[in-house]
């Protein structure tokens, strides 16, 4: 056989995968899209079988979904800047923030008097000021990162106590309060049976998944992520994408604080300040690899739900929180474990592609062997 | 002296369906200078780390000095004296250079705490031995490809080896560098050394072997001493065809055309200086000279990363700024970089994704949202017409042989259609049937108006693709020639600076 026959065989065999995939080269393959999945369904039957009599209600599932839409939109802001390789531990700064400007110009600057048709203007003023501060906000973070060049972990720590602090001044530490009824709807009411945050949550996940997926923003997103360098030598602009990155992941976190003040009725500078940690988890948790360049939605909205079912779960059971904290650190580190040894025995039966992690275990068992080998010859 | 060192016998090997090698026997005797050759993807670098204990075969035996190994593992095959240059080189990106050569050193030394003055020492004498000077305290990330190449190959020869496999360590060397190289490899072979040497490049194969081995497809087709193959009997063993060069000739007429790209006095202190040429629509211009003289600067500046200090740049006889690599893409100026691995690809992503980031924005439909059919039929159609060989295009570029890695590069280079392409190296690490192959290309896309600069170490390459060459030295442009007008012979001496 020639090597043109050969070749002529691959190239055909190519195009037989073209068919059976549909689309190539754009989508992202998910190898632990499985496993996640069988955790989340494990979880969610172990909360079952112990409380059935309260988990499997419709009750539960109503008020989950009323819980886990702002903590799921901020994992959302939180992957997309993995993804860059980079992080953001001012999204919960950025929702208290932006949340705190709308309470104030709801609370304060409505007049008294106003007609409903009016009223929603100004609930839209609000929620449009909110939404520009988490763009603001995201804008700073990234000048900051690809401007100045100050690595993410730093930059974004610093403006969270900033973020936060400015929050605090404006509100002197105190809970802002007294909404329109039209715009605490947003956090309490429920469309046939689907409640307004649960569909928010839905429409920013699949805003993102199309993103990602489906435009050459998203594409250059990963490719950045993987290579810096790389990309460079494409002709991406990576301190554009970085801003943009940023800015997006301020919005997503304005939407999650108007949702929060929609339906706590309050903003409060200092609110849940554990999300962060939580969206971290969940994002690793998702298969977003933290040194950038893969993760998808679906990993991250089975990483939140998964979480939301054992939260709801251990409130049932009456578990304290710190119980609650040890039970998510053990699901992480038995997911990345798993990933670990689902990735490991995969390319010891198949060895496709040496991944990013088997080459550098290869190579520094590698290294690590050598003073041994001269010490044998010496 | 011929009591073999090392016996391979019968190996196979597959990935994921593919068959990287079929029942491949080879053996190597101590003293003794062998070339392993074929095409891009044919296994050689499967085989050396089946010999490495970084793959384990499928089937097959290793025997080392006489020794059976029935499972080896990396440490067996450094403690029986085999030291290996991978293709990747597999240096520590963050470490400096002295201490990437003298790691090992230092290591055994089992001390609590390193000798910094006797890291320097060791470094410096390494890099002394092949007669090269690089910079014992930059960081191995931030070096060019050569010097990376040469830090590997100084880090390989510090260690006490009776066998040296060599994946493909010329690729980014100048005629000066391969010197003295071959130089250390006859004397290490005096003293009883094995050498296994991988090369696409012929007329190193055909200096430096006594034997050669030839797989095709993963497996043996041929095997003797060097003598026994002529050119045309090894590429023809090589690639099962006949491959032919023939010279390329710029279309009458061309020469009154406005140059596409005009330099005019370009300098960039302590980088180049003085710099002026043309380059014409439909030209192939080559840009040879030594490490260091300048050439990868001088592309650096044309794509605005590295801005000049003075002079001017015209495009299509208008002055232009180039301040940035977004700006030179808009101008129509493409890049394939010399550095393939973290310059050129994005090794954990799709071959597919690699060949189109670059030109996604033209994939878009009227929603602005990126259109899978078109671009699956480019990405189909490249890895088609620069015959990439790889089961899937959804399989990692690292999945990939390094010839066929870089394909993809090119790959992604010419989708973008260009008006002027810069070529740093464009077929390192590739064979000679698909280097033919690419030159096809590359003149097609000349042919069409394209204005080509090649830079490139491979004089063959340039002598038969471009119509005018420009010699650099130290920073500036000495002489330039004629396509015809030079012979290979003459041109490797000026190169030199010996005639
Ligand atoms: N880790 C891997 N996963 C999947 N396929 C692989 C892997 N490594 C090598 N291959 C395949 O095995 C075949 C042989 O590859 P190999 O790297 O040995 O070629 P090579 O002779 O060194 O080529 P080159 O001259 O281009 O370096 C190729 O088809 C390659 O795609
Ligand atoms: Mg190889």
């Amino acid at each position: 056989m020639s090597i043109s026959e050969t070749k002529q065989e691959q190239r055909d065999m190519s195009s037989r995968w073209l068919g059976r995939l549909g689309i190539y080269g754009v989508m992202n393959r998910d190898n632990n899209l499985v496993l996640l999945i069988a955790i989340m369904v494990t979880s969610f039957v172990l909360m079952a079988s112990l409380r059935p009599d309260r988990f499997l209600t419709l009750d539960n599932f109503d008020s989950m979904a009323y819980q886990f839409p702002e903590f799921g939109i901020m994992s959302i802001a939180m992957m997309l800047t993995m993804l860059t390789g980079g992080i953001d531990l001012s999204i919960v700064g950025m929702a208290n923030l932006s949340g705190v400007f709308a309470a104030l110009a709801m609370a304060r600057f409505i007049p008294e008097g106003t007609t409903s048709v009016q009223l929603v203007f100004y609930i839209l003023g609000a929620v449009i000021l909110s939404l520009a501060t988490g763009l603001a906000c995201g804008l700073v973070n990234g000048l900051l990162i690809s401007r100045i060049g100050i690595p993410p972990i730093l930059a974004t720590l610093g403006t969270m106590q900033l973020f936060t602090g400015i929050a605090i001044i404006i509100t002197k530490g105190y809970a802002v309060f007294g909404f329109p009824e039209q715009f605490t709807v947003l956090g309490n009411e429920a469309l046939w049976i689907f409640p307004i945050p649960f569909i928010i949550f839905v429409v920013c996940a699949s805003a993102c998944a199309v993103m990602l997926n489906k435009t050459s923003f998203g594409l250059k997103l990963y490719m950045m992520g993987t290579n810096p360098t790389a990309s460079k030598f494409s002709g991406i602009n990576n301190a554009a994408m970085l801003v943009r990155t940023y800015m997006l992941s301020g919005l997503l976190a304005a939407i999650a604080g108007l949702v929060v003040i929609a339906r706590t009725n309050s903003a409060k500078a200092d609110y849940g300040t554990s999300y962060t940690l939580q969206a971290i988890l969940i994002s690793v948790m998702g298969g977003v690899n933290p040194s950038g360049g893969f993760g998808t939605i679906s990993g991250i909205v089975l990483a939140v739900l998964t979480l939301q079912f054992l939260s709801s779960g251990f409130n049932m059971l009456r578990f304290s929180n710190f119980f609650k904290d040890f039970v998510w650190g053990a699901t992480l580190l038995a997911v990345m474990v798993m990933n670990y040894l689902v990735n490991n025995r995969r390319s010891r039966s198949r060895a496709l592609g040496l991944d990013q992690r088997e080459a550098i275990v290869g190579e520094s068992d590698h290294i690590d062997m050598r003073p041994d080998a001269r010490r044998v010859q010496e | 002296m011929s009591r073999p060192f090392l016996e391979v016998r019968n190996v196979s090997k597959s990935f994921a369906g593919v068959r990287a090698l079929e029942n491949v026997s080879l053996t190597i005797n101590q003293g003794e200078i062998r070339c392993l050759v074929g095409e891009n993807g044919s296994g050689k670098s499967t085989l050396i780390k089946i010999i490495a204990g970084v793959y384990a075969p499928d089937h097959g035996d290793i025997i080392i000095g006489g020794k059976l190994f029935k499972r080896l593992h990396p440490i067996d095959s450094i403690r029986e004296g085999i030291q290996i240059i991978y293709q990747d080189f597999s240096l520590f990106p963050n470490l400096t250079v002295a201490e990437n050569l003298a790691l090992n050193h230092e290591m055994s030394q089992r001390r609590r705490f390193v000798d910094w003055r006797g890291v320097n020492q060791i470094a410096r004498e390494a890099l002394a031995r092949i007669g090269v000077e690089i910079p014992l305290n930059a960081r191995v990330e931030e070096l060019p490809v050569a010097d990376k190449q040469l830090v590997a190959i100084s880090r390989a020869l510090l260690q006490h080896a009776r066998l040296i496999i060599m994946d493909e360590p010329t690729t980014a060397l100048t005629r000066r560098e391969v010197d003295a190289l071959f130089r250390v490899i006859k004397g290490l072979q005096q003293k009883g050394i094995s050498i296994l040497f991988v090369s696409h490049k012929l007329n190193e194969v055909y200096e430096i072997a006594e034997k050669i081995t030839i797989l095709r497809n993963g497996k043996n087709v041929a095997d003797g001493d060097t003598s026994e193959f002529d050119r045309a009997k090894l590429i023809y063993h090589m690639t099962g065809r006949q491959v032919e060069q023939s010279r390329y000739e710029r279309e009458a007429g061309g020469d009154q055309a406005r140059p596409l790209l005009k330099v005019e006095n370009l300098s960039r202190r302590g980088e180049y200086s003085d710099v002026s040429f043309e380059l014409y629509p439909g030209e192939i211009l080559g840009l040879v000279g030594l490490l260091g003289a300048g050439r990868t600067e001088l592309a650096m500046s044309l794509l605005g990363l590295r801005p000049p200090d003075s002079g001017r740049i015209y495009i299509d006889g208008k002055p232009i700024k180039i301040r940035s690599f977004e700006q030179a893409v808009k101008q129509g100026i493409g890049y394939v970089p010399e550095d393939r691995l973290t310059q050129g690809l994005f090794l954990q992503q799709s071959i597919g994704r690699n060949i189109v980031v670059g030109t996604i924005d033209r994939y878009l439909n009227r929603f602005g949202l990126i259109d899978s059919r078109k671009v699956n039929g480019q990405i189909s159609k490249w890895v088609r017409d620069l015959s990439i060989v790889t089961p899937s295009p959804l399989l990692p570029v690292q999945s990939l042989s390094g010839g066929n890695q870089q394909r993809v590069v090119l790959a992604k280079w010419l989708a973008s259609n260009p008006r002027i392409l810069v070529l740093n190296g464009p077929t390192v690490g590739v064979d000679v049937g698909s280097k033919a192959e690419i030159h096809r290309i590359i003149r097609e896309l000349a042919r069409q108006g394209v204005g080509v600069l090649l830079i490139s170490d491979d004089i063959p390459e340039v002598l038969n693709n471009c119509s005018r060459i420009l010699l650099m030295r130290k920073g500036r442009i000495v002489e330039e020639f004629t396509a015809g007008m030079v012979s290979e012979n003459e041109l490797v001496n000026k190169l030199s600076g010996a005639a």
